[in-house]
């Protein structure tokens, strides 16, 4: 029986597993909405902009650790989605974009609503697909998801001519994917695994560096393992929180810019670091020469371009972590504490995080409470600002895939649709948004669809009523020359929490604080906003300065 | 080209599919590397197409070059011939002033070279000349003092020397 290319294109999404679709339609997707019509056996959630869709996609999939689909139309629809396409492409999500373009016979032409959509994200997915024959859909959907979910993961994009959506094909389902151009390395080299355990057992100030591929590839438990077998100590950057549960005695926090103090100073001071799905930021490094200056590194990760990117490597381990350090567990001998651990603790009691305690209401403190109502256990869901390095900070992560933040693009607005994304993806998890009053602003459309499909996020702003991060960085580094900054004029979030059809709450003194989140976690058939009219002028500290090194951190505001 | 800088030659085969030239090209420009030459063609096998690229650059960054170009879906493989036993040829076209006076004189550097003249008009004699890179830089320099009026050359193309390794 024959088909149509739109059909063949959804049967062949379901065929992949995929359960949820968030997208918005238009004039060349329509033969695609209509096959989606008849489709029981997937949702769609209608986003009210692509960026929407494409950072909800990508949330989706962060939490769930399955590949996220959004869709969009031709033109604007798909230029709409470039932001969410390239936050994914920074932090390696696996999410599938399916845009609808003009006829093959326009292409080129300038038809209405073109864009060159494959030509313009050419360097923000990991690989795109133009379909030039409705035939070929099956086998490009079974491509895009190997490519898109394996190795290093990273999106991909299909853009679908309206005419190869209205042909008639004969559908043949396609569940192997050969590709002879892509084969990702899975094993680690043994010889590189045993100079790694004999580094390890050689010593005596390691530590771990964890990044977002543990998260990726699964490999929390081999983390945690290895640190408890050899009692490495272990820090994090932010899109690695979570890989070791951030209560335990080994756990570090995250490191680098805002990183802790102690994290920093393990890594300024340690004699080995054992870099692990982690690709040596900007944001983590610093001053890159001054960087773990004492260090022999150990770097594995999957992706053999970022061995050596920016840092030399001593020992690279090309290969997917949860091998590698499944492999590494098998040989490396068991280490006791050392006086290096005894330093590190030391540090730890000596610099720990801290804010004022004057009777103003606190992000830091806000974040505390949460984290106690929730019991550690909520998926986090932040923006990017100040209050997404206040929650890294103060929400001790305890589980792979709780803390979903935009790390390498810092996408602005990534917050809400994101908050929307990992609910679908864990209607059995309370998902706290901690969201920017700024950033709230760039995605705010996106309560429409939570309010529709009565999703009881909790959206948290840290409302100073300032692009606060870049306030912060005016008042270090610009001589309090505000400009650009000020955010007074806003919405009344709790008047348009109501009109939007959620629950909103204004908290402006501490003892409100602990009350209004009881009562949002009450809530549990619509969104609810907790408008936090917190210190405007509180700042993030630690804070190393761009570019420079631990010399230079700054552990409160300077005098 | 800046003379400190070290050339490399690399070639990758590539599936021989609308759109990798750019994938390929836009690459090279997003990481700020430079190419010098830029040969394509298919080869025996239709399916794939053998790009043969020359860069500048150091040792780090022709790694960078090698390990991106690997990442890329469509490039199957990628070899560094650097310091590897390979010959290399390039093909030019060189169109010369060539007043009577002179032409005995560019016949001669012709012969010398084992070019050969594939177009003739009233003013001007067009060279085609093949060679490493060395000889046809060579030619070129000498036939620069009759007057280039136009040149093109094909960029570097190489293989290894003796039997096709796997
Ligand atoms: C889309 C986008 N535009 C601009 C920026 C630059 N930027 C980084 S943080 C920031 C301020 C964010 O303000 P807000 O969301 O209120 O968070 P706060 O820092 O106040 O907690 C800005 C403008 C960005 N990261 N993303
Ligand atoms: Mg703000």
């Amino acid at each position: 029986m024959k088909i149509t290319g739109a059909q063949a294109l959804i049967k062949s999404l379901c065929d992949h597993g995929t359960k949820m679709i968030f997208g918005i339609p238009g004039g060349v997707m329509l033969p695609i909405y209509d096959a989606l019509y008849d489709c029981t056996d997937l949702e769609h959630m209608l986003m009210r902009h692509e960026q929407g869709a494409a950072h909800a996609a990508d949330a989706y999939a962060r939490a769930s650790g399955k590949v996220g689909v959004c869709f969009a139309t031709s033109g604007p629809g798909a230029t709409n989605l470039v932001t969410g396409i390239a936050n994914a492409y920074m932090d390696s999500i696996p999410i599938i974009a399916v845009t609808a373009q003009v006829r093959t016979t326009a292409l080129g032409k300038d038809a209405f609503q073109e864009a060159d959509i494959t030509g313009i994200t050419l360097p923000i997915t990991k690989h795109n697909y133009l379909v030039k024959d409705a035939r070929d859909i099956p086998q490009v959907v079974a491509e895009a998801f190997h490519i898109a979910s394996t190795g290093r993961p990273g999106p991909v994009l299909i853009d679908v001519p309206a005419d190869i959506s209205f042909s008639q094909v004969e559908y043949q389902p396609v569940n192997k994917v050969e590709l002879r151009s892509y084969k990702p390395t899975v094993a680690g080299h043994p010889l590189q695994i045993k100079k790694a355990a004999k580094a390890i057992v050689a010593a005596e100030r390691p530590v771990l560096y964890a990044g977002g591929g543990v998260i990726s590839s699964g490999a929390s438990k081999e983390l945690v393992d290895l640190s408890e077998r050899t009692h490495i100590l272990v820090a994090t950057t932010l899109l690695g929180k979570g890989s070791i549960p951030e209560t335990h005695p080994h756990a570090l926090g995250m490191l680098g810019m805002h990183g802790t103090a102690y994290a920093n100073y393990a890594v300024a001071h340690c004699d080995l670091l054992i870099a692990v799905g982690a690709r040596f930021d900007d944001r983590v490094t610093g001053k890159l020469d001054a960087f773990a200056r004492k260090a022999k590194v150990v770097h594995i990760d999957v992706d053999p371009a970022e061995i050596g990117k920016t840092v030399h490597v001593d020992i690279p381990i090309v290969g997917d972590c949860k091998h590698v350090l499944s492999e590494l567990l098998k040989c490396v001998e068991p280490r006791e504490e050392t006086e290096w651990n005894r330093q590190v603790t030391q540090w730890k009691a000596e610099y720990p995080l801290h804010y004022p305690n004057d009777g103003g209401l606190y992000p830091q403190f806000v974040i505390e409470q949460i984290w106690e109502a929730t019991n550690g256990e909520a998926i986090i869901a932040t923006d990017v600002g100040q209050h997404q390095m206040w929650s890294a900070q103060f929400y001790k992560c305890t589980f792979p895939r709780q803390f979903i933040s935009s790390g390498g693009l810092g996408t602005m607005g990534y917050g809400l649709p994101a908050a929307i994304g990992a609910q679908v993806a864990r209607m059995d998890k309370t998902v706290f948004l901690i969201a920017g009053d700024g950033s709230l602003q760039m995605t705010i459309q996106e309560f429409a669809p939570a309010v529709a499909h009565k999703l009881p996020i909790k959206v948290a702003i840290m409302n100073n009523q300032y692009l606060g991060m870049v306030r912060q960085w005016q008042e270090l580094f610009f001589n309090r020359r505000y400009s650009g900054v000020d955010l007074t004029a806003q919405p009344d979030f709790v008047k348009l929490a109501d009109a939007y059809g959620a629950a909103g709450i204004r908290i402006e003194k501490p003892e409100e604080v602990r009350p209004a989140i009881e009562k949002a976690l009450e809530i549990n058939d619509r969104p609810t906003v907790l408008d936090f009219r917190i210190a405007r002028e509180e700042n993030v500290y630690p804070m190393i300065p761009a570019g420079q090194s631990i010399e230079e951190m700054m552990v409160q505001r300077p005098k | 080209m800046a003379k400190n800088v070290l050339q490399h030659t690399i070639t990758a085969l590539v599936e021989n599919k609308p759109g990798v030239l750019a994938r390929v090209s836009g690459l090279f420009a997003r990481r700020g590397f430079n190419i010098e030459s830029l040969a394509v063609s298919i080869t025996d096998d239709p399916t794939v197409s053998r790009m043969t690229i020359v860069v500048g650059g150091d040792a780090t960054v022709l790694e960078q070059i090698t390990k991106q170009l690997n990442k890329l879906i469509d490039v199957i493989k990628v070899i560094d011939y650097t310091d590897m036993a390979v010959v290399e040829r390039e093909l030019a076209m060189i169109k010369v002033n060539a007043e009577p006076k002179n032409r005995a004189e560019i016949m001669q550097l012709v012969d010398i070279f084992r070019a050969k003249i594939i177009d003739i008009s009233d003013r001007t004699f067009t060279i085609e000349v093949t060679g490493n890179v060395a000889k046809v830089d060579a030619i070129e320099s000498l036939l620069d003092s009759h007057g280039i009026q136009e040149m093109v050359r094909t960029g570097r193309i190489a293989m290894m020397r003796g039997p096709r390794t796997p």
